[in-house]
């Protein structure tokens, strides 16, 4: 009973397969980790499933809806939210107003009422503004709200992408390096945050290079290598599979590992 | 047949032109990420200039010596005391600072110079040379050739020389080219001496044929931006294909179809191409890293 | 939430009294002409700033749309007989469509491309209304029948000083409006991060094409006002270098912000004519103005020196 399906998903660049062959699931409530080396295909495989890039062979399904090549904000209407490894947020923008966009496909949003600012409109604008300094408490960013987001520190922009990312109030999401740039305390938070995200019955995909994290939240681990799948299992099979050692490791250093 | 000899070298010579002016813009746009909408001034230079140091008595070769001196030195005093100042400034700061300098400089010209037109002898008569059953103006064969010379030259700068491969690196990327010890300011001042330069020759070889005033820099400019970008921005054989593909629509369009809509043609054709393909004929296309 | 609704009253209620308190400082009935022309300039900026300073797209063919709104109240009532205020309607209702038509296709190229296209479509339109001399008049351009709304003549440069203060009164509310709504929000997000707004569901070729539609409006609403104003039209109105003006307008007072596109229009304009005293120096000033100013506050007049502002009110 899978939300999201990726089956034999590849795409590549001038003839470079970033991403061959690629399957996995993920079930409401699951916390599933895509790890491996840099340039394994992790942040690519993002920009496949929310829809940025569009595969050359393989389908993505969601909820049991063929949505394979559709456009990201199709798909986000659809459920699927996700945030950047390189931040992409709305700089020019305060920090509440970068999650109000979050907010957009629960906002009705017709041209007519917004030039003349009908009550309405504005009664929405109040509402959405409440809900999104809700989501910011949430991730630890109350005080920011009025602070244009080109302004705050990196650690801060990733919870902001989070924020802004649940404000569609998703049924998955995807989240590229969340606690990239974190101290240890906030990265406790991230890791509680995607917990209580995934009790609610979100579906979480998470490419992280923080292994404890990984190790600790999630139900299933994905690794890949140049692209292709390597090894599949909980995060213990995944730990004690000697080729994802070597991987991460090398030939030499995985012996170390092994003797170790 | 010989009508369409005509059109086809009339269309050259005026797409020759064309493609010297997005030559120039695109070496200032490689070096700075810059659209220099002063371009035209370049050119408006190298005829006026030339017009009015001749009547002053020098001989033409001389004194189109001095035209593509003074468009250079404009060139670099627009980069030294326009674009350096406001590095860092968005590419839609720096174009309007490039429309400024391009009003900046036709009323200069004004002043300097005067409102008139002029017009320069043709470099070797002007009887018409039989080719084919068509009539050309020699001084076609001058713009031709001369934009051949340009474009081989700059050709072996950058591929043959190690300034010319400085210039190359700093355009593929301008942090990586300083990190390996490039001055890419001086790269920038130099692409914008040379472009003035190429728009200046340009200027000169034309005058005889089309005439020149201090204010034909706009529509210069304005096709010339039209070509690079029909060739794809950035690429100097997109430049000098698209300067030359504009020419050749202009004169069979105007020959063929409506003499009073030949610039419609060309941007018809423009619109249409880049309908088909958003990164122009031979624009890369670039995948958008998230 | 509140500060912002009220800094919008507040903006409004300057701009009115501006509007109200500078005849009295006229001494002839000419500077009632060059506040108009600023009047209307600002208002077809105010639109070209929610394409090119909210949404971030950058539009140099935007005159365009003004040529369809000043031609569209000239021909209208000489040639086919509609009534000028109706051909008012018509002229923005025939831009807004062409913008639609047009905007599709145009709106998926980026930065130059963008500007080439829009750029091709503003020299296309304006090579129209120079050719069809048999219904625009050709080069020399057309006289336009006066405006009469229910029975009273619109004309005069005092009456048309009001007339069109008032348009930039509802052309500032309405664009003031728009910053805090889901498509207000929806403009900026996608300025700064377009695959952001994507996946967050902003439908990006959607909103593009209605900031290009509205922008094709207020430019052609414009073009009508400043036609009637003139009682004559010709395609400078519609060409490259007024395209040029507008946008250099926008940048100028400051991308993104409205006031900046009304203070924009009244350096723009007014500085021509104040520069006729100087004679032949004027383009030479203006350009050197143009540069000066875009390197010294090149974030445009209004932002840099509310900046300014802030910094000093803090220190």
């Amino acid at each position: 009973m899978s939300i999201l399906k990726a089956t034999d998903v590849g795409i590549s660049f001038g003839g470079v397969k970033a991403v061959d062959g690629v399957s996995f699931s993920v079930n409401p409530g699951q916390i599933l980790s895509i790890i491996g080396p840099n340039g394994a295909g992790k942040t690519t495989l993002f920009n496949i499933v929310s829809g940025v890039y569009v595969a050359s062979r393989g389908s993505i399904h969601l909820a049991d809806e063929d949505v394979t090549g559709l456009a990201p904000h199709k798909l986000a209407a659809r459920g699927l939210s996700r945030t950047f490894q390189n931040l992409q947020i709305f700089q020019r923008m305060t920090a509440c107003e970068n999650v109000m966009v979050g907010r957009h496909l629960r906002e009705k949003c017709s041209l007519l009422p917004a030039l003349f600012r009908t009550p309405s409109v504005t009664r929405q604008n109040r509402e959405t503004r409440a809900a999104s300094l809700a989501l910011l408490a949430e991730v630890g960013l109350k005080d920011a709200a009025d602070t244009p987001a080109g302004s705050l520190p990196y650690g801060a922009c990733k919870r902001l992408e989070i924020a802004r990312a649940l404000a569609a109030e998703p049924r998955v999401l995807l989240l590229d390096e969340p606690a990239a740039g974190c101290n240890a305390v906030e990265t406790e938070e991230i890791d509680h945050l995607i917990k209580q995200v995934a009790d609610r019955g979100v579906a979480v995909v998470l490419v992280e290079h923080d292994m404890k994290l990984v190790m600790k939240i999630s139900d299933r681990i994905l690794v890949l290598e140049r692209g292709r799948p390597l090894a599949e299992g909980t995060p213990r099979e995944v730990r004690d599979d000697p080729r994802v050692l070597e991987a991460y490791l090398g030939q030499h250093g995985a012996r170390e590992a092994a003797r170790a | 047949m010989a009508e369409f000899l005509q059109f086809l070298i009339s269309g050259l010579t005026v797409g020759a032109v064309y493609a010297l002016v997005a030559l120039g813009f695109t070496l200032i746009y490689n070096a700075s990420g810059v659209v220099n909408f002063a371009q035209g001034e370049f050119v408006m230079l190298g005829g006026m200039v030339t017009v009015f140091a001749s009547a002053a008595g020098l001989p033409l070769p001389l004194a189109a010596l001095v035209a593509i001196a003074a468009a250079v030195a404009i060139g670099l005093m627009l980069h030294r005391f326009a674009i350096e100042p406001a590095r860092g400034a968005s590419a839609v700061t720096l174009i309007i600072i490039t429309i400024g300098a391009s009003i900046l400089l036709r009323g200069v010209a004004a002043i300097v110079f005067d409102k008139q037109f002029h017009k320069l002898p043709a470099f070797t008569g002007d009887t018409p040379v039989d080719v084919l059953g068509a009539a050309v103006q020699p001084q076609s064969f001058w713009v031709l050739g001369g934009t051949a010379v340009v474009v081989l030259g700059l050709y072996v700068f950058l591929e043959h020389t190690l300034l010319g491969k400085a210039v190359l690196a700093t355009a593929a990327n301008r942090l990586a080219a300083r990190l390996v010890g490039i001055n890419t300011t001086t790269i920038m001042a130099l692409a914008f001496g040379g472009s003035a330069a190429i728009g200046a020759i340009a200027g000169i070889l034309v005058t005889p044929i089309t005439l020149t005033s201090y204010d034909v820099g706009t529509l210069l400019a304005l096709k010339g931006f039209a070509a690079a970008m029909l060739g794809g921005m950035g690429n100097p054989v997109g430049a000098v294909v698209g300067g030359l593909l504009l020419g050749l629509l202009e004169a069979f369009g105007a020959g063929y179809l409506s003499s009073t809509y030949k610039d419609a043609f060309a941007f018809l054709v423009i619109l249409i191409v880049l309908f088909a393909a958003p990164q122009g004929l031979f624009g890369r296309r670039v995948v958008e890293r998230v | 939430m509140r500060a912002l609704v009220n800094q919008r009253f507040v903006t409004l209620a300057i701009l009115a009294v501006v509007i109200a308190v500078l005849p009295l400082a006229f001494p002839s009935s000419y500077y009632f002409r060059v506040a108009s022309l600023v009047w209307v300039s600002a208002l077809a900026a105010i639109g070209l700033n929610i394409l090119m300073g909210q949404a971030g797209q950058v539009s140099l063919g935007h005159a365009a749309f003004f040529g369809i709104g000043a031609y569209a109240v000239a021909i209208g009532p000489t040639h086919l007989g509609i009534p000028p205020w109706a051909a008012l309607l018509f002229g923005a209702l025939l831009s807004g469509v062409l913008a639609y038509l047009v905007g599709r296709p145009i709106l998926r190229l980026k930065g130059h491309y963008l500007a080439i296209a829009t750029l091709g479509l503003g020299v296309l339109v304006a090579l129209v209304i120079t050719t069809e001399s048999r219904w625009t008049g050709g080069p020399d351009g057309m006289p336009v029948e006066r405006l009469t709304l229910f029975g009273w003549r619109v004309s005069g440069s005092y009456t048309w000083y009001w007339v069109t203060g008032g348009l930039l009164l509802i052309g500032t509310w309405i664009a003031l409006n728009l910053d805090e709504t889901p498509t207000g929000r929806a403009f900026r997000a996608l300025h700064d991060s377009e695959v952001a707004a994507q996946v967050v569901g902003v439908d990006v070729a959607r909103f593009k094409l209605q900031a290009f539609v509205i922008a094709a409006i207020y430019a052609s609403l414009a073009g009508s006002a400043l036609a009637f104003m003139n009682g004559f039209i010709n395609p400078d109105q519609a060409g490259f270098l007024h395209s040029v003006e507008l946008v250099t307008i926008v940048v100028l007072g400051g991308l993104g912000s409205v006031v900046g596109s009304i203070v924009g229009a009244a350096v723009l304009v007014t500085l021509p004519q104040a520069l006729t005293v100087f004679q032949e120096y004027e383009h030479l000033l203006l350009g050197l103005i143009i540069i000066v100013a875009m390197i010294f506050m090149r974030n445009g007049i209004v932002p840099s020196l509310s900046n300014l502002l802030l910094r000093r009110a803090r220190s």
